[in-house]
């Protein structure tokens, strides 16, 4: 699968890595909204840090779409309350 | 596509996805949507270049504070030697207050700076893969038949697009971080234009206590404290600070 982190570039990881993302990507979010600043940005990174190191980055010339698309990496606390909880948060899919 | 994402991955997609459907014009021409490419590279430099703009109001701004603590921190010495205590105090709540505005809007030329490196390299990446763009499409169209060669290049089109989606994403989040600056300049600016960091052989005139009232609000008064008292044993005895004795004239300066 191909993962974009928003602002920085796109990566190509293993398809079993798909569910420990979502995990991270959900735990980041719950943390959002119990308002665990330590516990989002500890999620977050490790989200970003999976992606960046089993990931391989793509070419610039790359023009494949990607198929998970995360959030940049200075995205602030408030930020993710204001796009990932509330109304600005879009439900999953069944 | 392996399922969908994580809550925070969904969202982004689909803002994304918008942007897509809005940029995306399915009757249009592939060699049209290659002409709309390089006029998004356009708004991108623009983009940056507002960034830019901003960026340099606020260290025009910067610089001026700094001029202020100084020349109110010379003030403040001139004030204590001459035995003017009160006078000093009010230098220096004003340097308090300049200090801590000059603190913030450096952090936010810093926080500038990055977003501006980090939109010229997401420019340069999206340069790169419409020029990618450009030679895939002309390779395409002379080896596979229209219709493949027409699936094939809008498969392309998505990948610059959703590149093109990124970039303008993130100069939305730089919009909206230079305006919320651009307000906070405003309110420093409105301190300067009230003559908040002017000289202080002004004080006295029509409206300056007002002023000094919200000052010794706006600035901690224990720091104003503390900065005093280093200023009276820097300055030494006879630096005329009342009660102190009187002794080794000439100390001052």
């Amino acid at each position: 699968m191909i993962v974009r982190i928003s602002n920085e570039g796109q990566y190509r990881l293993d398809d079993g890595l798909h569910t420990r993302l979502n995990e991270l990507d959900d735990a980041a979010v719950r943390a959002v909204e119990t308002g665990d600043e330590d516990a989002f940005h500890a999620a977050f990174e490790e989200l970003l840090q999976i992606v960046r190191t089993e990931g391989k980055e793509l070419e610039d010339e790359d023009l494949d779409a990607s198929d998970v698309i995360l959030p940049p990496s200075d995205l602030s606390f408030v930020e993710a309350g204001e796009e990932f909880t509330g109304d600005g948060l879009i439900p999953e899919p069944a | 596509m392996p399922g969908m994402g994580g809550r925070m991955s969904t969202v982004i997609k689909a803002k994304i996805s918008r942007l897509l459907d809005r940029a995306e014009d399915p009757g249009e021409t592939l060699d049209y949507s290659y002409q709309k490419q390089l006029e998004s590279l356009q708004n991108v430099k623009k983009g940056i270049a507002d960034v830019v703009t901003a960026k340099k109001r606020l260290q025009m701004q910067s610089k001026k504070l700094e001029d202020s603590v100084v020349k109110l921190d010379t003030q403040a010495r001139q004030a204590l030697s001459a035995g003017n205590e009160d006078l000093a105090r009010v230098a220096l709540e004003r340097k308090n207050v300049a200090q801590t505005e000059l603190q913030s809007l450096d952090q936010q030329v810093t926080e500038l700076e990055a977003q501006q490196e980090k939109l010229t390299e997401s420019e340069q990446k999206l340069r790169t893969k419409i020029e990618s763009f450009r030679t895939k499409k002309e390779v395409m169209k002379a080896q596979y038949s229209a219709a493949e060669a027409q699936v094939r290049i809008s498969e392309a089109a998505t990948g610059v697009g959703e590149q093109m989606a990124d970039v303008g994403l993130a100069m939305q989040r730089a919009a909206d971080k230079t305006e919320q600056m651009r307000a906070r300049a405003d309110a420093v600016a409105e301190l300067e234009a009230a003559g908040t960091f002017d000289d202080l052989t002004t004080l006295g005139g029509p409206g300056q206590d007002d002023i000094d009232r919200q000052l010794s609000q706006l600035s901690s008064s224990t720091q104003v404290d503390d900065e005093l008292a280093k200023m009276k044993a820097e300055l030494g005895p006879g630096s005329g600070a009342g009660e102190s004795k009187q002794i080794e004239e000439g100390q001052g300066s």
